[in-house]
C-alpha cells in the first residue's frame, strides 16, 4: 500500500548514513527538535526555541534574514564572476564587457550581483531603522548593535571597493574622489590615501588592492561578524519582543504591586 | 618550606620570579607586536612605483597660439600661452581630484564633479575647492621644447618667455 510522503522522509532519517551525519536523532519531541538545532554546527548559533509569534512577518519584517539572503547571493555570484575577471589594467574592463556580452549567463550573474548589492545596502539600513525604532538596541543588546554598525560599515566598504572593479570612467573617477576624501583625515590623511591606493593615483596597484579587499578581506570580516551577530541574538535572550522583555515585565509587576 | 621573598629595597625587587617572567614575556610580546605593526606598514607602502614620470614634454612653444589654454588630458596639466609668457597649471581639482576643463566661452576653468570654478591663472572663483590650482615648474629643454615638472609647485606669476 502507498505510504504517506512524510513516511519516506522519516525512513531516510532513520538510515544509518543519515544518523551518522546528523547526531541528534529523529522524533517530534521537544527534546529532539531542540537537539536538531543545538547539535548542528551552523544552526547552533541560533536559538533552540523561538516564540511562534516572533516568526511571523510582522515581528521583524524578516529584514535581517533578507539581508543575510542577499549576502549569500552576493558570495555565490561573486565567486562565479571571479572565474572570468582578471584584476589587471589591460584586462579588467574587457573582462567586464565579456561577462556582459560573451559569457553564457554572465549578464544575468553580473546583474544579479549588482542588484543584490543595492538590495543589501537598502536592507541593512531598513534593518537598522527597524531595530532602532523598536528600541531593540537597548541593554542587553547594546554590543550586538555595535557589531551591526560595524557590519553596516563593512557593507558600505564592500560596495565601494566593488565599484572600482569594472574599471570604467565611472569607477575611476568615483574612486579618485572617494580616496581623496580619505586624505582629508587630519595628519595621516595622505598616508592613508597612499596605502589605500598603493600609489599616488588610481592605477594598477589600486585595482589589485581593491580586488583583494572586495573578494577576500571584507567578505571574511563580514562572515566573522555575522556569526557573532547571530550568536548574540541567542545569548541576549532571543529576538526582541517588547511585551516579554525583562524590563517590561518588571515594570508591569511594580504597577500591579502598587 | 616558606616561600622566600627578597625585598631589599631596590627598584623592582618586590617581584617574585613568576611575576618577573610574566612581565618579561608580556614585554617581549609587546615589542613583537610593535615590530609587526612596523613591518606591516612598510610592507603595505610600495617602495617602487610604476607610475608615469612627473616630467612632461609639451612640445614646441610655437604650437600654442597666443592667449590659448591647452589641456593635456593624459598628464592632467594646462599649457597656457599668455601675453606675459608661458605657464602651466595643474588641471587636477584641489577639491577631490577630478580633471577640470577649460571653458573658452566664459573664459574660466570649471570642474565637472562638484562645480568649482577657477580663473585662467588658477585663482579660485567659487566652489568647494579649498585652494587655487597650483602652478607647475616650466622650462625650455635644450631642443627648445616646453618641459613641465608636475611634481614641483611654483609661486604664481612666474612666466617663461620664449
Amino acid at each position: 500500500m502507498a505510504k504517506p510522503i512524510a513516511q519516506y522522509f522519516e525512513d531516510v532519517r532513520e538510515t544509518r548514513v543519515w544518523r551518522s551525519i546528523f547526531r541528534s536523532g529523529t522524533g517530534a519531541s521537544t527534546l529532539h527538535r531542540a537537539l536538531a538545532i543545538q547539535q548542528n554546527v551552523f544552526l547552533h548559533l541560533l536559538s533552540t526555541k523561538v516564540r511562534r509569534r516572533m516568526l511571523s512577518f510582522s515581528a521583524t519584517w524578516y529584514l535581517g534574514t533578507l539581508t543575510f539572503g542577499t549576502f549569500l547571493i552576493l558570495v555565490v555570484t561573486g565567486v562565479l564572476l571571479m572565474l572570468y575577471y582578471h584584476p589587471s589594467v589591460p584586462q579588467a574592463y574587457a573582462d567586464t564587457k565579456d561577462l556582459q556580452f560573451v559569457v553564457s549567463s554572465g549578464l544575468f550573474l553580473r546583474n544579479l550581483h549588482r542588484w543584490s548589492a543595492h538590495a543589501m545596502v537598502f536592507l541593512v539600513f531598513a534593518h537598522m531603522f527597524k531595530v532602532f525604532y523598536r528600541g531593540a538596541y537597548r541593554a542587553p543588546r547594546e554590543f550586538n548593535w555595535v557589531i551591526g554598525i560595524i557590519l553596516l560599515l563593512v557593507t558600505l566598504l564592500l560596495s565601494y571597493t566593488g565599484y572600482l572593479l569594472p574599471w570604467d570612467q565611472l569607477a575611476f573617477w568615483a574612486i579618485t574622489v572617494g580616496s581623496n576624501i580619505a586624505s582629508a583625515v587630519p595628519l595621516m590623511g595622505n598616508k592613508i590615501h597612499f596605502l589605500l591606493l598603493g600609489g599616488n593615483a588610481v592605477n594598477a596597484n589600486a585595482l589589485l588592492r581593491f580586488y583583494v579587499l572586495h573578494c577576500m578581506i571584507l567578505p571574511l570580516t563580514a562572515i566573522f561578524l555575522i556569526a557573532i551577530h547571530f550568536w548574540r541574538i541567542r545569548k541576549d535572550g532571543g529576538l526582541y519582543a517588547h511585551h516579554s522583555e525583562p524590563a517590561t515585565l518588571r515594570a508591569q509587576e511594580a504597577k500591579e504591586v502598587r | 618550606m616558606a616561600e622566600e621573598k627578597h625585598t631589599n629595597g631596590e627598584p623592582g625587587a618586590d617581584l617574585n620570579r613568576r611575576e618577573f617572567f610574566v612581565r618579561l614575556g608580556l614585554g617581549s610580546l609587546g615589542i613583537a607586536a610593535a615590530g609587526t605593526v612596523a613591518f606591516g606598514y612598510q610592507f603595505l607602502s610600495p617602495n617602487v612605483l610604476y607610475e608615469p614620470s612627473p616630467i612632461i614634454n609639451a612640445g614646441k612653444p610655437e604650437s600654442y597660439a597666443l592667449d590659448s589654454v591647452t589641456l593635456d588630458v593624459n598628464s592632467g596639466i594646462y599649457i597656457i600661452h599668455s601675453k606675459e609668457g608661458f605657464f602651466s597649471l595643474s588641471a587636477v581639482c584641489t577639491h577631490l581630484g577630478c580633471l577640470t576643463a577649460w571653458k573658452p566661452d566664459s573664459g574660466i576653468i570649471a570642474c565637472p564633479c562638484h562645480g568649482s570654478k577657477f580663473k585662467r591663472d588658477g585663482e579660485k572663483i567659487e566652489g568647494p575647492a579649498p585652494r587655487p590650482l597650483p602652478w607647475k615648474r616650466v622650462w625650455l629643454s635644450e631642443d627648445g621644447d616646453l618641459m613641465v615638472d608636475r611634481s614641483v609647485d611654483i609661486r604664481p606669476m612666474e612666466f617663461v618667455r620664449v
